[in-house]
């Protein structure tokens, strides 16, 4: 199913991970951005600032209500998706292409190892919906 | 918690793919295609909204206008017309709103509340408990009217389909599916007739800063009540989401959010729906007591330019924190956040500067007046 990307892996939170070498894009899934509704408004981290697994790097806000974003990985942001500041509803329109959120320099590469594929993530959502 | 009922246009919701959830002990869907989209239906041209989950009780007999007049705000004798409406509040002996309710007088001796979706057990309770001597609370077959003062009061919830009908082109869209058979009552009255051949009853209320009406129906009926109405290409079905923000970006106070037992009508904003004139009511000594020593706090509209407001975000002034937010949202016609919120007295002055915290960041607010959004197709004509 196209909604779950195969060169993807994910996390119970929603979030989804690209990796590419030391560095990987991070954004929400197709049933995140399903389930919020309407993105209005996204609140990300700067350029250098640290994230942390399994810990808070924004919000992201729909007409309906507030959700925290989770960061799956450690590491260092290298780069922000500021086109979201104008424009949230990408989000909504291309969670997987122009909706990324932030991209990370990873401390540990081998934590995207950990992550779920898309087929185990569909499962998770399945039982979660 | 008890499982969540549904109402007779459940299936109606899940076959146009609604977002389901539970909302005041019933499976309500939250939105269609999307809140904004609603919004915008409904501020340019017709919302349709199952608003089947909110309690209505009977109450008739020879003393059910002394009876309403002692346990209601408002001044039931300013609707002594039948077919005439109010909007009108149930308060506690110390003055907190038990729930806000408009009362119909659908008939001789005869009323209908319609209160809040969550509220009907508890305020069958509160209003069966003040019942005069001799009444029948609940359970009455509505064939024996009682007479030498006593009163009836029925629980009629779940038995009726209610679809709110709301937007500046619902009553054209009425008059061509009712045509002759149909009688549009004026502003905050009844009236009745057949849409498609199904008998209904209408009243020109509604919670969304839109002209409208809110269509009763019997529960047999409903699914095709809601088929007809949709089938007329100006309708867009809408959800509780947008309905809330409907009525958010109008300033209209929800109960559970902006009024409960804890707030008195005056702190409220609600002192219009109350006549302290007409003699005694529940509540009326402490509610006259308050407006005389004036509301030591206020409910006041917030917008902000950046940042979207929460139910239970901090208010602050000064960087101090100063109240919460009761109600916020995004709104989608304006494109900003609102909200409504309680703060000291001497901070509720238009224009004054506040800040709201989020999680993670503090926003500046303006104090404005409500309606947020102005010029809807209510606006000017005075309800």
């Amino acid at each position: 199913m196209s909604s779950y990307p195969k060169e993807l892996k994910y996390d119970k939170e929603h979030e989804w991970v690209r990796a590419e070498g030391d560095t990987a894009v991070i954004g929400i899934s197709y049933f995140a951005q399903d389930q919020l509704g309407e993105v209005v408004y996204v609140d990300l981290p700067d350029e250098g600032d640290e994230v942390v697994a399994g810990e808070t790097f924004g919000e992201i806000e729909s007409v309906k209500s507030v959700s925290e974003l989770y960061s799956p990985l450690t590491g260092e942001v290298v780069r922000v998706n500021e086109a979201l500041g104008d424009t949230p509803e990408t989000v909504n329109e291309d969670p997987y292409g122009e909706g990324w959120m932030i991209e990370v320099r990873m401390a540990d590469p081998s934590q995207v190892d950990d992550l779920m594929t898309a087929e185990e993530y569909e499962a998770f959502v399945s039982e979660e919906s | 918690m008890a499982e969540a009922a549904r109402t007779r246009l459940h299936a109606e919701h899940v076959a146009l793919g609604a977002r389901m959830a539970p909302f005041g002990g019933s499976w309500m869907p939250i939105w269609y295609a999307g809140i904004s989209e609603e919004v915008a239906a409904t501020r340019t041209s017709v919302g349709v909204f199952d608003v089947g989950h909110m309690p209505a009780f009977r109450v008739f007999g020879f003393g059910a206008f002394d009876y309403l007049q002692g346990v209601l705000t408002n001044d039931l004798g300013r609707i002594s017309e039948v077919g005439a409406a109010q909007y009108t509040l149930m308060c506690a002996e110390d003055g907190g709103i038990v729930d806000d309710v408009i009362a119909y007088h659908s008939g001789d001796l005869e009323y209908i509340l319609v209160a809040n979706a969550g509220n009907g057990r508890a305020d069958r309770e509160w209003l069966a408990a003040r019942l005069p001597e001799g009444s029948e609370p609940g359970g009455g077959n509505g064939e024996c009217r009682p007479e030498d003062g006593a009163v009836e009061l029925v629980d009629e919830s779940g038995r009726t389909a209610i679809v709110a009908v709301q937007g500046p082109l619902s009553l054209e869209v009425l008059r061509e599916l009712g045509g002759a058979d149909l009688s549009l009552p004026p502003r905050f009255h009844l009236g009745e007739g057949r849409l498609g051949g199904i008998p209904v009853l209408l009243a020109r209320t509604g919670y969304t800063g839109e002209d409208g009406v809110e269509a009763f129906c019997h529960e047999s009926h409903a699914s095709a009540l809601w088929r007809l109405l949709l089938s007329v290409p100006e309708v867009t079905p809408c959800g509780l989401g947008a309905r809330d923000v409907l009525r958010l970006e109008m300033g209209y106070p929800l109960h559970g959010a902006e009024i409960g037992r804890e707030v008195d009508p005056v702190t409220a904003g609600l002192g219009w729906a109350v006549s302290l004139e007409k003699g005694g009511f529940v509540g009326a000594e402490s509610v006259a007591r308050i407006a005389e020593e004036g509301p030591r706090r206020r409910l006041v509209g917030l917008r902000l330019a950046e940042g979207v407001p929460r139910a239970g975000y901090a208010v602050l002034h000064r960087g101090n924190e100063v109240g919460k937010v009761a109600s916020g949202t995004f709104s989608p016609t304006l494109g900003e956040g609102i909200a409504l919120a309680y703060v000291p007295a001497e901070l509720a002055g238009e224009g004054t500067g506040l800040q709201v915290r989020a999680r993670r960041r503090t926003f500046a607010a303006l104090v404005v007046r409500p309606p947020f959004v102005k010029g809807t197709s209510l606006a000017g004509s005075g309800s």
